[in-house]
């Protein structure tokens, strides 16, 4: 306990509550409240309504939610196989090789997205490789953004696991895929499903890399939102942005139930 | 479940194959190199490549001499040191207050700071628009107040706009490491100290800070590679009036078209990014290096 009178302790917590309040939850119900919005030019909106959400539920923005969710679903499974792949192969590399491979998979967490954009565009607007205009070249990107995060999770798991399960089925005779399909998956599953859980979130607010890419069949959510709060429907946009934090949520709710599930077993 | 499984196994040994264990590691490498080293190498080439054809630094010179370019590092960088300024200050306090002033609600809110994470970063930029747009709340409550018309707060589509939502989306990245080193934090120490009569000021000063200093560097120089790199809230908040390096990028090569000019300064942003997260690197390896000379004594 660092302040021990009440006076100092009431002192802390309001200034405390002071900051973090305007600053974290206020951002959540000015979006929620203005999804419900019918005009706001007051300090509250002088009416409420549910056409944004109706607007939200069919035509281009149901598309645009459709695509989204294709996107990161593929994009977190590519990326959590990559990722956890080379963080269970780095731990018995070398130390050098292991350095290396560190290195190259966080190195995306560096680099602006929208320069990764920008280097999948120049890549694969020319032969070998032709991928622009397509919807595969925004799941790479998607795919590209998010490894890092797979990977660093994964890896910090990996390092945490007591190696005598693993060495006891070994001198037990068991072959290393069987090492790695019965003993290292089952024990990392709840890391790789909070990878899985946070992969899909990333990947489903991701903007930038997006904006360089999308071709006009694939147009993602946060996209959609950006167009309409560009062109002045800022009540549709928070809408959508609502729509897209729900259905983030939901999907990271069921990853962490899946996880629950995975530890009891 | 798996020693069942193991004990069903045959004792015999068995030969095993003389593989590499380093081996495995070349399909992952070689997907990211694929995806992600290609790509930024051609980058790198494209920045030497003039339209016209050949290879020559004219691009470099052409863009670092133009004044659009200059203006937009200067805002990258000012507004991204001073967010991430703001990010360890705040970061510092809350965290603080969290993990030694505990009050009912602070964990759960410590948690939902957690889930910011997860959010897209754009959403705190137009939550920022509700708030302190021109016909937002803020300046609703403030004509309701004082009468006057016109917009008293118009600071949204500035750079202290982007620097506000900035400051907002990333101090939990700042908050995390610190509630992970205040938990490491001996409770005794504090207590010590305390009762020795020190203040509180005094014991956040000599005990807690000195603790907490490599992952304050680090979630700092995290924060300020991401504050660099940051793109979506500058579309949203400041897309007019202010030009950071990423949204320079993007208009060179997609509002343009032209692709050397937006390479020069998408490796001026890379150098700039892949240097200080070097130093973040750095951090993390020194805060790894202490937590292990602490476990030993």
């Amino acid at each position: 306990m660092l302040v021990h009178s009440r006076a100092a302790r009431a002192l802390a917590c309001g200034a405390f509550l002071l900051l973090a309040v305007p600053l974290f939850a206020l951002p959540f119900l000015t979006v929620l409240t203005a999804s419900f919005a019918q005009g706001w030019s007051g300090v509250l909106p002088s009416a409420f309504t549910t056409a944004h959400y109706a607007a939200a539920a069919h035509g281009e923005s149901r598309d645009a939610l459709f695509t989204s969710l294709a996107t990161a679903a593929i994009a977190s499974a590519a990326a959590l196989t990559v990722g956890s792949w080379a963080a269970l192969a780095a731990r018995n590399a070398g130390p050098r090789l292991r350095r290396l491979t560190d290195g190259l998979f966080m190195l995306p967490l560096a680099v602006p997205s929208v320069v990764v954009g920008l280097g999948l565009l120049v890549a694969f607007s020319r032969p070998p490789v032709l991928l622009n205009g397509t919807s595969t070249i925004v799941i790479l990107a998607h795919t590209v953004q998010v490894t890092a995060f797979a990977y660093q999770s994964v890896a910090a798991a990996a390092t945490r696991l007591h190696p005598a399960l693993e060495q006891a089925a070994t001198g037990l005779g068991a072959r290393p895929a069987r090492v790695l399909w019965r003993i290292t998956v089952p024990l990392l599953l709840p890391s790789l499903n909070a990878a899985l859980g946070l992969c899909f979130a990333l990947s489903m607010g991701e903007l930038s890399v997006t904006m360089m890419l999308y071709p006009p069949g694939w147009l993602p959510l946060p996209v959609r939102i950006f167009a309409a709060t560009d062109r002045g429907a800022v009540f549709t946009g928070a809408a959508l942005a609502v729509v897209l934090l729900a259905s983030t949520l939901v999907v990271l709710i069921g990853c962490s139930r899946l996880r629950t599930r995975a530890l009891y077993r | 479940m798996a020693s069942a499984a193991l004990g069903a196994m045959p004792t015999r040994p068995r030969r095993t194959r003389v593989l590499r264990p380093g081996v495995w590691i070349l399909p992952p490498l070689a997907a990211l190199g694929f995806a992600f080293l290609y790509p930024l190498a051609l980058v790198a080439l494209q920045s030497f490549s003039p339209d016209d054809g050949g290879h020559s630094v004219e691009p470099w010179r052409q863009v670092l001499a133009s004044a659009a370019f200059r203006n937009a590092l200067w805002n990258t960088v000012w507004i991204a040191s001073g967010a991430t300024a703001g990010c360890v200050v705040l970061g510092f306090f809350l965290a603080l207050v969290i993990a030694f002033v505990p009050f009912p609600g602070a964990r759960a809110l410590g948690r939902f700071i957690d889930t910011f994470l997860a959010f897209p970063s754009f959403l705190i930029a137009l939550a920022l628009v509700f708030i302190y747009g021109s016909a937002g709340m803020a300046n609703s409550l403030l004509t309701g107040l004082t009468g006057s018309h016109g917009t008293p707060i118009a600071f949204l589509a500035t750079p202290w706009g982007v620097l506000l939502a900035e400051v907002t989306y990333f101090t939990p990245f700042v908050m995390r490491p610190l509630l992970a080193a205040f938990s490491q934090v001996e409770t005794a120490q504090i207590e010590t100290a305390s009762s020795l009569g020190a203040r509180p000021w005094r014991i956040v000063h000599q005990v807690i800070l000195p603790e907490a200093l490599p992952s304050l560097a680090a979630g700092g120089s995290l924060a300020l590679v991401m504050c660099l790199n940051e793109f979506g809230i500058v579309l949203f908040t400041g897309a007019k009036g202010v030009t950071t390096l990423p949204t320079l990028v993007y208009s060179r090569a997609i509002l343009q078209s032209d692709y050397p000019a937006a390479c020069v300064i998408a490796m001026v942003n890379v150098l700039l990014s892949v240097a200080l997260y070097g130093v973040y690197r750095l951090c993390l390896r020194g805060r790894h290096r202490r937590g292990g000379s602490r476990a030993g004594a």
